[in-house]
């Protein structure tokens, strides 16, 4: 196993919620894909076609709440870094399609299956979400959720799978010229 | 205890022994592969702070997914996809116009079966249709893969669908996977490794059995699997003697793979799956998915009747010489209706040229078709064949999701090719036998 440290300190935010089968298309348009490649702009872009209001109205450290199979689709990785680059915090489903449930882990974003807090929540409720217990709290309920493996946690820990994969083969930071798109 | 086809594919990746379900490990795949998204995970290879890809021979190259570029930005992207694949001397690449990635890998047999490939698309499942091992990964997962040959894998569960019996007339592959989708949903084969068995899928046509693991990935599945057969073996030690030229800045004369089937891999008889499957083909009708998901599936039937404005005959999915055969047939000595565009995009160049060959291409325009340059076509929504709000596609591809042809206030219908030329004709949604 790699050294990277595998704690990562509980985070609390505000509550978006959406319903099942949210896939990547409605994250973000295929029409953009090969065009946009600057973070502000591709952040300027998520949820277009679910719901106009959230790149407007997201803050940074904001939680999305979904249901079943949330990110089903193509596997464009933007559909994760709009989210990212706006600052979203962590996403909760009750499932995720199973190419977005990598490309989040590997942008160092965290994602956390758990229905029932899903269910319990309503849009605008403050959560907190502790992965050293694997435990969400809302309005002072806990609800467990099954632990990340130790890798997904790793690469999370690491700030995503660019600076695991650094860190595998030695690379310092001070190493790389440019981090910008993509990078942890 | 037995082992899954998946099983079987992954510890053979990773080097071991065996390997079971739930099990995570470094798989070194014999081919990574990416796209127009390439100059994209070159940017993103270039941030891990490593010069040179490790085996540039595990790579493969198409850019299909807005071919001839459309914009200035599309070309500007393509420019740097080829300098990365003339820098890093990247033989198996694919230049525009020579088709779908998912097509002209299987063309060339750039994989072979029991192989693992994992590609910057979600389609790569599509590799099934051989029995190799096919997963839809990140960009950046692919350039960590162009940094170090292996990435971290968690073996799947696996889904037994035996399908027995035969399809009936004007029933496809297509049909079959609309419905397994509708009965099982979208999240039904989720995270898992779906294996198809039984007589209907052996008696499938190569062509054919290339539908289902493609549209696997409307069902969640990791990768999905189809034995191979004989058929499998002499189509891909054909494909390595045709094989497409090679662009002339790469090496020359790769020595062909003559045992094709020597990594074929199949499932132990007592392997363990999470859950088994049967259907019967002789209950499948064609099927139609309504918008704007894929397991929004019913008989044809119940669609029918809806009025159409365009018709999109192609993809990985279905752009393919026997769809088009299917098509032409319901075109043949017909016109395409008043109000209605009918886009026909040929999955690969060899498809192409052998339908001229055999006359469809000639159906197609004698019958008002517009043709466009192989490759992804309006699929994804990038150009040729966008949508205008309130408009309504019937289309071959596998995926109505909302905006997804590029107008979310548009309805894209999915359908076998044949439902799709008849709906052309008709100017609504329609059955061709009774045309």
């Amino acid at each position: 196993m790699d050294k990277t440290p595998s704690s990562i300190p509980p985070i609390s935010g505000r509550a978006w919620k959406y319903g099942d089968g949210v896939n990547t298309d409605v994250i973000f348009p295929g029409k953009y894909t090969y065009t946009l490649r600057e973070p502000a702009e591709i952040a300027a872009h998520a949820l277009e076609d679910l719901d106009p209001q959230f790149a407007a109205q997201a803050q940074p450290g904001d939680i999305i709440l979904a249901g079943k199979n949330w990110g089903n689709g193509s596997s464009r990785e933007q559909a994760v870094t709009c989210l990212k680059y706006k600052g979203i915090a962590a996403i909760v489903a009750k499932s995720f399609g199973r190419i977005y449930f990598r490309n989040g882990i590997n942008q160092g974003l965290l994602l956390i299956t758990c229905a029932e807090a899903v269910d319990a929540a309503q849009p605008g409720d403050i959560l907190t979400i502790d992965t050293a217990q694997s435990v969400i709290l809302l309005r002072g309920h806990p609800y467990p959720f099954p632990p990340l493996s130790p890798t997904a946690l790793s690469i999370i820990a690491a700030g995503g799978l660019v600076q695991h994969v650094r860190n595998k083969l030695g690379i310092t930071r001070s190493d790389v010229v440019a981090v910008s798109e993509g990078g942890g | 205890m037995g082992y899954t086809f998946a099983e079987k594919a992954l510890a053979r990746a990773a080097g071991l022994p065996s390997a079971v379900a739930g099990q995570v490990v470094d798989a070194r795949p014999d081919i990574v592969l990416s796209h127009d998204n390439t100059a994209a995970i070159a940017k993103i290879f270039r941030t891990i702070g490593v010069e040179r890809v490790l085996i540039p021979d595990r790579l493969a190259i198409a850019l299909d997914h807005a071919v001839p570029a459309p914009t200035p930005q599309h070309a500007q992207n393509h420019a740097e996809v080829r300098k990365f694949v003339r820098e890093q001397g990247i033989q198996h690449f694919f230049e525009v116009g020579r088709g779908i990635c998912h097509q002209v890998l299987s063309e060339a047999a750039v994989i072979l079966p029991g192989q693992l490939i994992l590609g910057a698309d979600s389609h790569t499942t599509h590799y099934g249709w051989m029995g190799a091992f096919g997963a839809g990964i990140g960009r950046t997962e692919v350039a960590a893969l162009w940094a170090t040959g292996e990435l971290w894998l968690r073996v799947p569960e696996s889904m037994k669908i035996t399908v027995t019996g035969r399809l009936g007339k004007g029933v496809t592959a297509k049909d079959l996977c609309l419905y397994i989708i509708g009965r099982l949903g979208a999240d039904g084969g989720l995270y898992q490794s779906i294996e198809f068995h039984g007589e209907a899928i052996e008696n499938l046509s190569l062509e054919s059995r290339m539908v289902i693991p493609n549209m696997m990935a409307e069902f969640g599945a990791k990768n999905a699997y189809l034995p191979p057969d004989q058929a499998v073996f002499d189509y891909l030690a054909e494909a390595l003697r045709r094989r497409v030229p090679t662009p002339p800045h790469t090496a020359e004369g790769e020595t062909p793979r003559q045992d094709v089937s020597a990594l074929a891999l199949y499932p132990d008889a007592d392997a363990r799956y999470a859950s088994s499957h049967t259907f019967a083909a002789e209950d499948i009708p064609p099927m139609v998915s309504g918008p704007h998901r894929v397991d929004a599936s019913a008989p044809l039937d119940h669609f029918r009747g809806k009025a159409v404005q365009q018709a999109f005959l192609g993809t990985c999915t279905n752009g393919r010489l026997e769809d088009l055969a299917l098509a032409a047939e319901v075109i043949r000595g017909r016109s395409v209706a008043s109000g209605v565009r009918l886009i026909v995009i040929p999955a690969s160049a060899w498809v192409l040229k052998e339908a001229m060959q055999r006359g469809y291409i000639q159906d197609f325009i004698e019958a008002g078709a517009v043709i466009g340059v192989p490759g992804c076509g309006p699929c994804m929504g990038n150009h040729l064949g966008i949508l205008a709000p309130g408009e309504v596609c019937i289309s071959t591809a596998n995926r109505n999701f909302k905006g997804r042809m590029g107008q979310p206030e548009a309805e894209i219908y999915l359908a076998n090719p044949a439902v799709v030329a008849a709906s052309a004709v008709a100017g609504v949604i329609m059955d061709p036998q009774e045309l």
